[in-house]
């Protein structure tokens, strides 16, 4: 970890509101993306001539396009409910990064192009014309927002600010302003299929790697199939869980769950990516063409039912927009979502979250667990902003909450959730989510993790955890990085799926060697 | 007939042909904005019934913001709800006979009245004592506290200090509304009592007075959870899956 060049917030043990200090994170700014990053996923490579003209006509055709930002431009009555409500203001203390301040950037414009107050009254409601000082600001604080929906919970009219930051990417990104990280993994996703952009054979050869790895500790010969034709199960997993630490270790223990459900189970070589930024651009193009991919390889394998790995953002483009970008799901009855839909078995939900799918073994009693072996761990979960507000699992509203601590305590005998107000539909982001997760934008990462800081702090303190379990690739990566600038050990970031891997206990086949524990550490 | 009679009716038809016109205008905008993706705030209701009750709970108690601030939730409650009495206790002048539950609500409508300006100047204080909020607010957000707490408090003033001749303005009223003219009494407070409802009408359409019929439309709020089980496809997304074309502005 470098010197950071920025104050790192102190723990206090409380999540304080901060006094507003105008401009405090307006100098951070993501890196733009260069003209072929723009270009590969089809917008203008650099700031076109009639921008302004331009930008005003993509806000009228997405005012046009999505109920959620015509309705949301008019409803919010500045009552200040949001004010206090996002990771990133109570970390920065700009007030740009309160959700209204954040929603106000967009809505001034709206009134003064849009609307009869603002056109004859600007001065008295706010309005202001579009200059390039705004679209910077644009730039500046729509990527200071992760799209979490926290605020959305809190607003009385439940105005989401991440559609109002989505509308905002997408008309800068029409204009041809585009943020180098998020785009340039799009990019990468539509041309090799994942966002680290590892091709089949790589990939392959991981896989093969971590099969060896698995035997050695466990001399079980669990599998990682690619490609195989005809499974009856396709897990389209985050890439990071091929390579990055910890995410591997879920990946592993996705492979033994299936392994010791005796299910025949595949990746895909074309679907090698669940995550899928084309949400956080708010580009519904791109998005609906990342999920194609999706789609595609599900008819090619001819496989029954897909599962969906341990990330956030991806759940919730899967659970909640894959039945409508791509038919991945069940109920259409139009001949393109039918074609997928009569191949899926309708007696599982499609996609289903591994989650789901673990938490229904351990149900039925199919898997078996020593949970001693996670008693060096003391755990806490932080639910994923996208899963808690964005999705579900299960049957019941706040399947997502329960699930995945359903899991936790049947593989370990010690958790203890963080505070109330900074857990379930109330939690808060890990601080990196929304294609925040780019080290140009270190500053916010850091401060945005703060509230989280604070409550993870506090069962550190009083209840020794040392375990962060997670299930988003995203979360993972930025806790890695984040939680040694608040004095905590990378190491005790990990996946729910790793717990899980721990814990269970594989049948050793008879001529296997003497190794009769599942462990990954 | 005097001048007056005819500025007050004048004022009241095209005060009342605004706020119709202008909510059927964009009541119609935004129930024919499609919602192309499955938004809901989860943990959300997975079925019709429950969306709804999840509407009548914010509509009525403004379940969110109970969670999200209890200062604001207070204020505002008690503002909406005594909103609501008066409205209600002003109903006696539209009918004739009173239908008797208004004239139940006749003592409620008093002391709403009251309330009505409590919360209402916490609603401002909170503009200028909550450095967040104070950030926020536009000279819109005060002229519009303005208004209404002086609607309230000239209403309060003819009940309790300058009694108005409401035998009088009831005939105004109950004439207006069947087009039959009659005489609308001079009374300066009840002038600008009525003046600043016609504006507040007016403005209705074209103010944030929209999130009245906004919540309704809440993509967040009304949408079912059932992604999983439901295609959920708006007529534009539609085309692009048939190929006809990429984008409508493409
Ligand atoms: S969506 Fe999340 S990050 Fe964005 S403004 Fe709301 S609370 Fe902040
Ligand atoms: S809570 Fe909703 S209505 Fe209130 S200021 Fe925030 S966005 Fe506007």
């Amino acid at each position: 970890m470098a010197a950071p060049q920025f104050e790192v917030p102190k723990l206090t043990g409380y999540i304080d509101v901060p006094a507003i200090k105008p401009g405090a994170s307006a100098h951070v700014k993501s890196f733009p993306a260069a003209a072929p990053i723009q270009e590969a996923i089809g917008f203008p490579g650099q700031l076109v001539d009639d921008w302004h003209d331009k930008a005003i006509a993509k806000m009228g055709d997405l005012l046009g396009r999505y109920r959620s930002l015509q309705v949301f431009m008019d409803a919010c009555v500045h009552c200040g409910a949001c004010t206090d409500k996002c990771h990133y203001f109570i970390g920065t203390a700009d007030p740009k990064n309160m959700p209204v301040a954040r929603q106000e950037l967009m809505r001034k414009v709206y009134r003064r192009h849009f609307t009869f107050a603002g056109k004859y009254f600007p001065s008295l409601v706010g309005a202001i014309d579009l200059t390039k000082e705004v679209l910077d600001d644009w730039y500046s604080y729509y990527y200071q927002c992760s799209e979490c929906r926290r605020c959305s919970v809190y607003c009385p009219y439940g105005i989401d600010t991440a559609e109002v930051t989505m509308a905002g990417r997408e008309i800068l990104d029409t204009v041809g302003i585009g943020q180098k990280y998020t785009n340039e993994i799009m990019g990468k996703l539509h041309r090799i299929g994942n966002n680290l952009g590892l091709p089949g054979p790589a990939l392959e050869d991981t896989l093969q790697g971590l099969e060896e790895d698995i035997f050695d500790a466990t001399g079980v010969p669990v599998k990682l199939p690619l490609d195989l034709e005809g499974a009856e199960i396709m897990l389209v997993t985050p890439s990071a869980d091929f390579f990055s630490e910890p995410h591997v270790e879920s990946l592993i223990g996705y492979a033994k769950v299936f392994h010791a459900a005796g299910v025949k189970w595949t990746l895909s070589s074309k679907a090698s990516e669940a995550g899928n930024f084309g949400m956080f651009i708010g580009s519904y193009e791109n998005m609906r063409r990342a999920a194609m991919r999706i789609r595609d390889a599900a008819l090619d394998l001819g496989v029954k039912r897909i599962v969906v790995g341990e990330c956030g953002h991806a759940w919730r483009v899967a659970y909640s927009f894959w039945n409508t970008l791509t038919g991945v799901g069940h109920g259409g009855n139009d001949p393109f979502a039918r074609q997928l839909q009569q191949q899926l078995d309708p007696n599982y939900p499609a996609p289903q979250h591994i989650c789901e799918y673990t938490h229904d073994l351990i149900q039925q009693g199919k898997l078996k667990f020593d949970k001693s072996l996670n008693d060096h761990r003391v755990i806490t979960f932080h639910d994923s902003c996208n899963v808690a507000r964005g999705s579900r699992m299960g049957d019941i509203p706040g399947g997502q909450f329960t699930i995945p601590r359903d899991i936790i305590r049947a593989v370990a005998s010690n958790f203890h959730d963080m505070q109330e107000g900074t857990i379930h539909e109330a939690t808060f982001c890990c601080g990196g989510g929304g294609g925040l997760l780019t080290d140009d934008l270190m500053e916010v990462r850091v401060k945005g993790a703060l509230p989280r800081m604070e409550a993870l702090n506090n069962v550190v303190q009083e209840k020794q955890v040392n375990f962060l379990a997670l299930i988003c690739a995203i979360c993972k990566a930025q806790f890695t990085k984040v939680v040694p600038y608040y004095g905590f050990d990378m190491s005790m970031v990990g996946g729910v799926h790793q717990l899980v891997s721990t814990a269970i206990q594989l049948e050793v086949p008879e001529d296997a060697g003497e190794e009769t524990e599942a462990t990954d550490d | 007939m005097s001048f007056l009679t005819v500025l007050f009716a004048c004022m009241f038809y095209a005060a009342a042909a605004m706020l119709v016109v202008g909510l059927i205008i964009k009541i119609r905008c935004y129930a024919r904005t499609p919602a192309p993706l499955k938004i809901p705030t989860t943990p959300a209701p997975t079925t019709f019934i429950g969306v709804r009750l999840r509407m009548l709970r914010e509509v009525t108690m403004f379940e969110s913001l109970f969670k999200s601030n209890k200062w604001i939730w207070l204020f505002g409650f008690m503002f909406h709800v005594s909103l609501l009495l008066v409205t209600l206790r002003h109903l006696r002048y539209f009918t004739e006979p009173v239908w008797f539950w208004v004239d139940m609500v006749q003592p409620f409508g008093i002391y709403a009245g009251f309330a009505m300006v409590a919360g209402l100047s916490g609603l401002w204080a909170r503009r200028f004592l909550v450095d967040r909020v104070r950030y926020i607010s536009t000279p819109s957000d005060h002229l519009m506290l303005a208004l209404l707490v002086a609607i309230g408090l000239t209403g309060l003033g003819m009940k309790f200090v300058a009694h108005t001749d409401i035998v009088a303005v009831k005939a105004f009223i109950l004439g207006l509304m069947v087009f039959d003219l009659q005489p609308m009494p001079a009374d300066p407070v009840l002038l600008v009592h009525l003046t600043l409802v016609a504006v507040l009408m007016a403005i209705f359409p074209i103010s944030k007075l929209l999130h009245a019929p906004g919540i309704f439309f809440s993509p967040t709020r009304n949408q079912i959870d059932d992604s999983r089980d439901r295609r959920h496809l708006s007529p534009w997304a539609a085309k692009l899956e048939s190929g006809a074309q990429t984008s409508p502005d493409a």
